[in-house]
């Protein structure tokens, strides 16, 4: 079968490879109807996640046909022609982390866990396709993909909602729901949101949706913010103004009392002096992560509020402004998205017609382009927001 | 590394190193006593310098079998292997220098050192073995109650399942198994083990019997979590590393770290009480012989043989 593979560092090929098999008895295999290309794909094809080998099939935002089901799956949970959409974390449902709805700390789904623990002090869950420091478990760009413990990890979708309607409850829609639930929302509430990619649009829908008065957007792709501009969200281009002098006439000096950040760890800052400066000791090893949305949100932030984390690092950050942290009584938020946890309520909202996934798809192509969609996306050519794949 | 009193009373009564002991007195004893007239019996010419070096000789050789036969250590043995290179170079020296005269009892006294080199670097690898105990501890926390957590473990046939070096545990009888794992470098070993505790619920004891190749002892216990749901495992085990300290650089050159295998073993355990089966990806497929195996698999699907391997 066809697969996106990564081949080195700024390297996807598709690649003809085996089709998937079931390896634990409460798998099954889906006929993938669709996939997408997300911001943290273009963290592991940048190279700034270790452990990625030659091959590796890329991907974890999929849903499909179910196709075959393991002697382990309960009688009726799932069975042959099934419509699922796939969680990226994949969680065992029976230890304590999935108990608390922690699933993206899972401690049984990662069998390379010893190497993840090292760097992480605990290990956490297995991801589809997302190098082998979270389990070495094969992508979703692909024409065919094996749901791990699929009992726990695959919602079935029974209504004839359309695949780019419930495609991003994968992934993206949650982990923008997140990374608002996480703020505590109150009425009244000014909720900035750092990145408009698709996860950043999510933070500010789901923000709206949860009580904010106001959502702000800043990013510096023109295009990105008029997308939420037409949402009615404000917007500031930080490349144009100073974010933090923006914020607070905004909200008459005090700050936003929320604030989201969706970038992570390869944002880049207008002020290009404090860019060189992280870029270069990214360069040598000195920090692995570049902390700039981070640091503006912790300093823009108003005093006792709360900076929820939905961008993805992977390793160490430097200047950590916990001055500001510690002195103004601030909160700080984080976790890789527990989306087992948010799927079954999202999809719901999405019914309802409260939130439109498909808003923030503007490329839809053939498996086989994922290269094109790739530099599409990474180099945000063409007003790329959004790449959806179909093998 | 620590040496234990057990191992330092083996050694006095060992064969081979009383034997290297004598060995090193009666080399030593001419060659204090009389050194001109051993080294012109080596070959060597009358210079005044090999009679000071053969003396010297003599002396570590005298050092070196009163540790052996007085307070034997492994480091006496060592300090054997040490010696015998020097001796290796200092013979060199003699066949490169020599005049002609007795280069046939240079090369045999080269040969013998050779062949001693050989007996005590033997000698000094498996004495080291009894020299070296190990402990180490794990522990994991399991959301199952203690009682059905025992009752897994306690299932010792079930052992090789979650536990990387082990092939197979055999229960011979009330108290008693044999069990059967790989070592480093690809031998097998086997060893009776009997069960010196049993609380049911709380503890499992056990020990090898007397004579098994690697002698170790373990506990695991099985306690109570806070908010009584779940239950911590503490895991304790004591043995020695064949090969003592130069077996456990090695080993982990080799990527056997013992503690690290532990964790992960106890990793695979909760995942069978847990999940019921051991998690597999696509780059790491083969459940417990997946370990520590980097470069991995790709994490792209497994080829039908592949697949029969991971799976066999």
């Amino acid at each position: 079968m066809k697969a996106t593979c990564w081949t080195g560092r700024n390297a996807v090929e598709v690649r003809d490879v085996p089709a998937p098999s079931i390896l634990n008895s409460r798998d099954v295999i889906v006929k993938v109807t669709s996939t997408a290309i997300c911001g943290s794909d273009l963290h592991l094809v940048d190279g700034y996640v270790p452990t990625l080998q030659e091959g590796d099939v890329l991907g974890h935002e999929f849903m499909g046909e179910v196709v075959e089901v393991g002697p382990g799956v309960d009688d009726g949970t799932l069975r042959v022609g099934d419509r699922v959409v796939v969680p990226f974390p994949i969680a065992c449902g029976a230890c304590a982390a999935c108990r608390a709805e922690l699933y993206s700390c899972c401690e049984n789904t990662n069998p390379n866990a010893g190497t993840a623990e090292k760097l992480f002090g605990h290990p956490t869950a297995g991801i589809y396709g997302y190098s082998h420091l979270t389990g070495g478990y094969a992508g979703g760009q692909a024409e065919y993909a094996r749901v791990v413990l699929a009992d726990v990890n695959a919602l079935k979708v029974e209504s004839d909602l359309t695949d780019e309607q419930v495609l991003f409850l994968s992934d993206i829609l949650p982990t923008g729901y997140m990374g608002a639930e996480m703020c505590d929302i109150q009425s009244g509430d000014v909720v900035a949101v750092w990145g408009a990619g698709p996860v950043g649009q999510f933070a500010m829908d789901s923000a709206r949706l949860l009580g904010a008065e106001q959502v702000v957007a800043i990013d510096k792709e023109g295009y990105r913010l008029e997308m939420a501009a037409e949402q009615g969200y404000e917007t500031i281009d930080f490349e144009e103004v100073d974010v933090r002098s923006a914020l607070l006439e905004l909200t008459g000096g005090r700050g936003p009392d929320k604030c989201i950040d969706a970038v992570g760890l390869e944002a880049t800052h207008g002020a290009s002096h404090l860019h060189l400066y992280d870029r270069a000791k990214q360069a040598v090893r000195a920090e692995t992560d570049r902390p700039h949305a981070l640091r503006q949100a912790v300093l823009s932030c108003r005093s006792g509020g709360v900076v929820s984390v939905v961008g993805v690092y992977g390793g160490l950050i430097d200047k950590f402004p916990a001055g500001a942290w510690m002195n103004r009584s601030l909160t700080l938020r984080t976790g890789q998205c527990h989306v087992q946890k948010y799927m079954r309520p999202l999809l719901d909202l999405i019914e309802q017609g409260r939130l439109d996934p498909t808003r923030v798809i503007t490329h839809r192509l053939p498996l086989d382009r994922a290269p094109h969609g790739y530099d599409l996306f990474k180099n945000k050519k063409d007003r790329c927001e959004k790449v959806v794949l179909t093998p | 590394m620590k040496t234990s009193a057990r191992s330092v009373s083996a050694l006095r009564h060992d064969p081979l190193v009383r034997g290297l002991g004598w060995a090193s007195a009666l080399l030593g004893i001419p060659q204090v006593a009389d050194p001109a007239g051993f080294a012109r019996r080596l070959g060597a010419d009358g210079d005044p310098r090999n009679r000071l070096v053969t003396a010297a000789v003599g002396v570590r050789e005298l050092t070196a079998a009163a540790g052996l036969l007085g307070r034997p250590r492994p480091a006496w043995l060592w300090s054997r292997v040490g010696g015998d290179v020097m001796d290796l170079a200092l013979l060199a020296r003699a066949l490169r220098n020599r005049d002609g005269r007795g280069a046939a009892r240079t090369v045999a006294a080269t040969a013998a050192t050779a062949a001693l080199t050989v007996t005590d670097v033997y000698a000094a690898v498996t004495r080291t073995a009894g020299s070296s105990p190990v402990e180490l501890t794990a522990a994991t926390t399991v959301t199952r109650p203690p009682e059905e957590v025992y009752d897994l473990w306690h299932d010792l046939e079930r052992l090789p399942e979650f536990m990387a070096h082990l092939d197979e545990v055999r229960v011979t009888g009330l108290r008693t198994s044999h069990w059967t794992a790989s070592a480093p470098f690809g031998r097998t070993v086997e060893w009776d083990a009997e069960t010196t505790h049993d609380l049911p619920g709380q503890m499992i004891a056990w020990r090898s019997a007397q004579g098994a190749d690697i002698a170790h002892s373990g506990e695991v216990r099985f306690v109570p979590a806070p908010g009584g749901q779940d239950t911590e495992i503490h895991v304790t085990l004591r043995y020695d590393l064949p090969g003592g300290a130069l077996g456990r650089a090695a080993a982990r050159y080799f990527g056997e770290e013992p503690h690290q295998q532990l964790d992960d073993d106890l990793r695979r355990f909760k995942q069978i009480a847990e999940v019921g089966e051991i998690v597999r990806s696509e780059g790491a497929p083969g459940g417990k012989r997946a370990r520590g195996e980097f470069p991995q698999h790709p994490a792209q699907p497994l080829t039908p043989d592949e697949l029969k391997e991971a799976l066999a």
